[in-house]
């Protein structure tokens, strides 16, 4: 088990090192670095102008070297001016040069100042990460209660009428990515000219002008239900289909089994069976795919909170690519690919100690 | 000018642009349902109420995308002055002569028709997304066939390197692999001239392998492969065609080597799963010992006996590329404002959703009902392909 899991974590370490390195190179190509030029000195620079700005900011050299630096295995970059002025990757405008680290990477933690947001990215990751974790929380708290109710209710009688019913609500939310059902339930519940909000308004049963508002700014600084039912639900919805198809599917093969008609012949009745008997190996197969969600909740994430304009870790991600802001870009792919494998690995292992058919050395 | 139409009215009316689709379905569907115990897998969808079902929606916008032309009430790009997001059924302001007189599905920000934009984008939807899943069936077999058969180093190094692509949100690749900035460093063109050779590697060795007993046949088949193949790949990926006729614009090039990128290694993972559990069975053993080689083991042995589970998955990741294709759209990543492709109309769509909801919410309901008949002709399919 020892074995299996330092395993796992070194092909995982290994993963995030390709990865990064991937997305480095790719944020840090040459069309990339001359916009980056452009935008933070002047637009108008001719390309030579562009070539010394880039050499002057440590955008220069091998991409190996530069990575290591940025990854804080390397020196950061110092230069001397004609002028005699030393600057430096880990020197602060204004510091001594003298005083400064040699290294500086995101291993000392060291993020990088974000060009969009004018402050440092750790600040700004911290904040986007906090209130997408809010979001993240509560689709959660919505999503797998009730995926695992609709599955095992589906899962226990196959082909009856409520397992009809329940499936082809799944396979229907399975068809509906979060642009499409967020589009629908804002036009449905947060339009004043569309969906039931103009009736509600006519009745006088709400006093605003639509149900719910059809944004989540609002939500930053007090999370209501009004304003973060919708955003929930988006994400919820489309999760909510595919893990309750997943549980159907091992409830349905768990309910054929010989011990549950032994324990149905026994005189146990049909609800002690489903509770006692079932459950806990019908809930084997779903608790990976839950955990392999993460990745899709991620991408759900991005595109509801620009629909819903939530300034959590999507949208900042959002920004970040749409203005080349290299830094926090980085810093957020590091996140996500740090999220994933983490719940990769976390399926793993919690395979392998929920199964109890699989002993691995 | 003439009145608005009410709800019932637009309903007719649409019926009435779309009926060469309903004549088309009707006659896939008599046809059909009267030889479908000739036809196979095929046949056996019309067994199932679900299949049936998910196939009549895939159809529907098939034939809506071939009959575009004719279905289209208003050039999908024209912009009629006064119908800036006006209501459905809304009469054309002055309509000119020979002008359709209503906007079906109402008008957009930029006062175009609605109902002509949708149609336009099954077409664009259905020009890439079928094709990009081929292609990266085509990678995932290729590769999968002797990862799962030979195992070994060569299994330990693509596996890792499709978990690598499997590890990546797609949401960031797409933001690093479809800019214009990347077009300048030319990595589409070395992804595109990676991926789109998998095709032609495919086809000669499946050529090569069953027929190379038999030289004529093999020369014949195997040449003709490398013949169109190369001629294809050199116009797609390097647009160095010197006829002309394949070529692809680079923007969609882009796009498509995207998609392919995105879903091979998912594919990938279903062949060499389904490799490992085959490669045990006696038939494979039974080849082995006729002296059988191992690429006609793997591509004339194992590959057609795991067609019901791949043919499964090729349904479903259709319908995953399209919501791909639309989450670009939905970015505004690789396409052209013009485009009425229906991820970006619903992007240019949402931020008016408080005042006109229509722009939005027609493409998406589109989307979704592809989307749904892709995921519902899937399950029919599995569910007929387990009964034997």
């Amino acid at each position: 088990m020892l074995m299996f899991v330092l395993r796992r974590i070194g092909v995982m370490i290994l993963t995030a090192f390709a990865l990064t390195f991937i997305v480095f190179y790719m944020t840090n190509l040459p069309p990339n670095l001359e916009k980056l030029a452009k935008s933070e000195a002047s637009v108008r620079m001719a390309d030579d102008a562009v070539a010394s700005w880039l050499e002057e900011n440590g955008h220069s050299g091998p991409v190996l070297v530069r990575y290591a630096q940025w990854l804080g295995i390397a020196p950061g970059w110092v230069r001397t001016a004609e002028d005699g002025t030393i600057t430096g990757r880990c020197i602060d405008a204004g510091a001594d040069p003298a005083t400064a680290p040699a290294y500086c990477g995101i291993l000392q933690n060291n993020w990088g100042f974000s060009t969009v947001f004018k402050q440092p990215v750790s600040e700004v990751l911290a904040r986007s990460l906090g209130a997408t974790g809010w979001l993240m929380f509560w689709v959660m708290a919505v999503m797998v209660p009730a995926s695992l109710l609709l599955g095992v209710l589906s899962g226990m009688r196959e082909g009856s009428r409520t397992d009809r019913v329940l499936s082809t609500f799944a396979i229907t939310t399975t068809a509906t990515p979060e642009y499409v059902s967020g589009v629908i339930l804002i036009a449905l519940l947060a339009s004043a000219t569309a969906g039931i909000s103009p009736v509600l308004n006519e009745w006088g049963w709400i006093s605003g002008k639509t149900l719910f508002p059809g944004t989540a700014t609002a939500a930053m600084d007090d999370i209501t239900f009004m304003n973060f039912f919708l955003p929930v639900m988006t994400i919820a919805l489309y999760g909510i289909g595919y893990i309750a198809r997943m549980t159907r599917a091992s409830m349905t093969e768990v309910m054929t089994q010989q011990y549950i008609r032994t324990a149905r012949l026994k005189g146990v009745s049909f609800r002690q069976v489903v509770m006692r008997h079932a459950l806990r190996n019908a809930l084997i197969a779903p608790f990976t795919v839950i955990m392999l969600q993460f990745p899709w909740l991620l991408n759900g994430v991005v595109i509801v909170e620009t629909l819903f304009n939530y300034k959590g870790f999507g949208w900042t991600l959002v920004q970040a690519a749409g203005n080349n802001d290299i830094n926090t870009l980085l810093a957020c792919s590091v996140v996500a690919v740090f999220v994933v494998l983490v719940t990769q690995l976390i399926s793993d292992i919690g395979y392998v100690f929920l199964n109890p058919r699989i002993r691995l050395a | 000018m003439e009145d608005a139409l009410s709800w019932g009215g637009i309903l007719t009316r649409i019926a009435a642009q779309l009926l060469p689709v309903w004549v088309a379905l009707i006659a896939t569907f008599a046809l059909s349902l009267q030889f479908k115990r000739r036809l196979g897998l095929y046949g056996r969808i019309f067994d199932s109420p679900v299949g049936m079902t998910g196939f009549g929606l895939v159809m529907f916008w098939v034939f809506t995308a071939i009959f575009a032309n004719w279905i289209i009430t208003h050039d999908p790009l024209a912009q009629l002055s006064g119908m800036k997001n006006i209501l459905p059924g809304a009469a054309v302001k002055d309509a000119a002569e020979g002008t359709y007189p209503y906007y079906l599905l109402g008008g957009d920000h930029l006062a175009r028709d609605v109902f002509s934009r949708m149609v336009m984008g099954a077409r664009d939807v259905l020009k890439i997304a079928p094709a990009a899943t081929v292609v990266a069936f085509m990678v995932g077999i290729t590769l999968g066939l002797p990862a799962g058969y030979l195992g070994g180093k060569l299994d330990t190094t693509i596996s890792f390197l499709s978990n690598l692509v499997l590890a990546f949100p797609v949401i960031l690749l797409f933001y690093l692999l479809v800019t214009p900035e990347i077009r300048v460093t030319g990595i589409p063109t070395v992804l595109a001239a990676l991926l789109f050779i998998f095709p032609v590697i495919f086809l000669t060795i499946l050529f090569n392998s069953r027929y190379f007993t038999s030289p004529a046949k093999r020369n014949l088949y195997v040449g003709l492969v490398l013949l169109i193949g190369l001629w294809a790949y050199s116009g797609l990926a390097f647009n160095a065609d010197p006829t002309g006729i394949w070529t692809m614009d680079p923007n969609m090039l882009n796009v498509f080597v995207s998609v392919v990128f995105v879903n091979s290694p998912g594919v990938f993972r279903i062949v060499r799963g389904m490799v490992m559990d085959i490669k045990t069975r006696d038939y494979v053993a039974a080849g082995q010992t006729r002296g059988e080689g191992p690429w006609y083991i793997m591509l004339w042995e194992i590959l057609p006996n795991a067609r019901g589970p791949l043919i499964v998955d090729f349904c479903l990741r259709i319908g995953y590329t399209t919501i791909l294709l639309g989450t670009l759209g939905f970015f505004g990543l690789g396409v052209t404002p013009e485009s009425p492709d229906w991820g970006s109309t619903i992007n240019y769509g949402r931020r008016l959703l408080a005042i006109a909801p229509h722009p939005a919410v027609v493409p998406a309901f589109a989307l979704m009902s592809l989307v749904l008949g892709l995921n519902l002709l899937a399950d029919g399919l599995r569910e007929e392909s387990m009964k034997d």
